[in-house]
């Protein structure tokens, strides 16, 4: 049995032609990363049989949903969908919300236990009540709580954060992330924000005009100089690592990676645990030589591979560092001219503020 | 005042044809609004004017055209004989026929704007949790749309109650049969019978008065229950 997704659409709606064909892994979280209307939502609608494109071919895990002339129905299809907005049921308490799909599946498929769910995402407190009682933030958790209690072999998310304020969104965060952690469960999850896909994806689906443009690891295409995503004001790099130490004067916590080690604040995380850190591009200065008469705490050799103007005054250079991990640093041209910056050269990448993700 | 022997049984026969009619009608109603919520088919519009068509037409009109049809020489008439029914003309049964089809439009539009007013994301939430279309209407579409479900008998039951032109042609004047309250007024009236035509007029104002309160104050509750 093949592990994984795959996903082979043609559709006509309306104006709209979605062409994509894309396989993605069958572990983690697989991001859908586009602008409105480039047919991220069209793709899950798809995937979860709400919508059958006219030739389509929807595989998951070697289970074949769509494919030729067959299409099974969404209730027989082992999903669970989040929608951008919550949509719970208005006529049930949070309970019966969380039952509605556990109930419909067979007893020996229940492999997500409730209680485990109930305590994961913190809705405890809230079973007793009706759902317009909630906040926004505490809405999607049930949403997301609901879909999980179906025990799929997929999850689609649909923005699930987008209806949610700032702070809300922020919160809820650390929720998806031991979601990841706990359960194994691939999911395809659909944004149009790049920290959101830095945070969250591990690989990447971009699309445009219903089209697929790039797809794979996402550190990777976060950083690709050809794509959309490195031009954005806020572009960011993503690097693995692991927690190395702690350092308890000055209240820090080492990241480690083959490369070098990064300094983030503390975090009481116990010394080996994978860790993601998020740097952003304009976060990040170069320098020919390792200076020790600096703030910066983070440097590290690098080399350069790529370079782009992205302004009349700004360039992008994509460096790769001695683990072949990527980072992007956003410079001036006039900078880069100082530097004598060229593909290929090596320097140090001095970077200023690092967060740790996950 | 009213002699001892007032006749209770066009109240009794009223009721029986009201409550069945609106029986019929939600039974009936119900898949009739469901697919108008629902479809972009051209014929959608036609469709819906047919069901709306006793809105606007004169009782008469429609009484005129349901006894030709079911009298013995239209082709349903024709049809009920051949398979041992008889006619159905100025029968209980004729009658039942005429109010199903005299009160449609009140069942089917309340839950037709019910239906609509849901859009199909609660049934998608549901056909992602395992839902069969069955259930998710069992489940789903049937408890969100119980004011719609509410109003639409209600309206077929009152309306029933009300009608008059469409009985008198269709269904005459037969005690036990078809003499149902609005022919029973009108008669009381006819021989100046001024007290019986009262306790039946006054009791139809106060019972109309009663059931509409009623439905205001029950939309009302659900109204607060689904905002709260």
């Amino acid at each position: 049995m093949s592990m994984g997704v795959e996903i082979d659409l043609d559709q006509r709606l309306g104006d709209f032609q979605l062409d994509v064909r894309f396989t993605a892994p069958g572990n983690g979280v697989t991001a859908l990363f586009g602008h409105s209307g480039s047919g991220k939502t069209s793709i899950l609608r798809a995937v979860a049989g709400l919508a059958r494109a006219p030739r389509g071919l929807v595989r998951i895990n070697g289970e074949t949903w769509q494919g030729g002339k067959s299409f099974l129905p969404p209730h027989r299809r082992s999903v669970g969908y989040v929608f951008q907005e919550a949509s719970l049921f208005p006529h049930l308490s949070v309970r019966d919300n969380l039952e509605y799909g556990w109930r419909r599946i067979p007893k020996n498929q229940r492999w997500i236990k409730f209680d485990n769910v109930v305590e994961l995402l913190g809705i405890g407190p809230m079973l007793k009540r009706a759902t317009a009682r909630l906040s926004g933030g505490e809405r999607q958790r049930v949403a997301i709580g609901r879909a999980l209690l179906t025990s799929p072999q997929i999850l689609l998310m649909d923005e699930p954060l987008s209806a949610l304020d700032h702070g809300a969104k922020q919160a809820i965060f650390p929720y998806l992330e031991s979601l990841h952690d706990e359960f194994a469960i691939p999911s395809l999850y659909v944004s149009h924000d790049p920290n959101e896909v830095a945070r969250l994806g591990d690989h990447m689906v971009l699309l445009a005009d219903g089209k697929v443009v790039a797809q794979g690891d996402a550190a990777t295409l976060l950083t690709r100089l050809d794509l959309p995503l490195a031009s954005f004001d806020d572009a960011v790099s993503v690097i693995e690592g692991f927690v190395s130490a702690h350092d308890l004067t000055y209240h820090l916590t080492w990241i480690g990676t083959e490369a070098g080690r990064f300094a983030v604040s503390r975090e009481d995380l116990p010394v080996g645990k994978h860790a993601r850190v998020e740097i952003r591009a304009r976060d990040v200065s170069l320098a020919l030589h390792p200076h020790s008469d600096t703030s910066i705490l983070n440097i590290l050799p690098s080399k350069v591979v790529d370079t782009r103007d992205i302004s009349p005054s700004q360039l992008l250079a994509r460096l790769e560092l001695a683990d072949g991990q990527t980072l992007l640093a956003r410079l001036t041209r006039h900078s880069a001219v100082a530097l004598g910056l060229r593909e290929g050269m090596e320097l140090y990448a001095q970077v200023k503020s690092v967060a740790l993700i996950a | 005042m009213a002699d001892v022997s007032f006749d209770w049984e066009p109240v009794w026969l009223t009721l029986e044809l009201a409550g069945l009619s609106t029986i019929l009608l939600l039974i009936l109603g119900t898949p009739i609004a469901w697919w108008l919520a629902r479809t972009t088919a051209w014929y959608k519009q036609p469709i819906a004017a047919i069901v709306a068509l006793p809105l606007v037409l004169p009782p008469t009109v429609l009484g005129f055209y349901l006894l030709i049809m079911l009298g013995p020489q239209g082709p349903v008439g024709q049809f009920t004989d051949a398979i041992g029914l008889g006619t159905l003309p100025f029968t209980f049964e004729g009658l039942v026929v005429a109010s199903v089809i005299y009160s449609l439009p009140f069942a089917v539009q309340p839950l037709q704007t019910a239906f609509e007013s849901l859009g199909s994301r609660p049934m998608e939430v549901a056909a992602t949790l395992r839902a069969s279309p069955w259930d998710r209407f069992v489940t789903v579409v049937l408890p969100l749309a119980r004011p719609g479900f509410l109003t639409a008998a209600v309206l077929s039951f009152a309306h029933t109650i009300g009608e008059f032109g469409v009985i008198l042609m269709i269904g005459g004047n037969i005690p036990g049969e078809t003499k149902v309250l609005s022919i029973a007024i009108y008669d009381h009236v006819e021989s100046l019978e001024y007290d019986q035509a009262h306790i039946l007029a006054a009791g139809m104002l106060v019972f109309a008065f009663i059931v509409l309160l009623s439905l205001y104050l029950i939309n009302g509750r659900l109204d607060r229950k689904a905002t709260t």
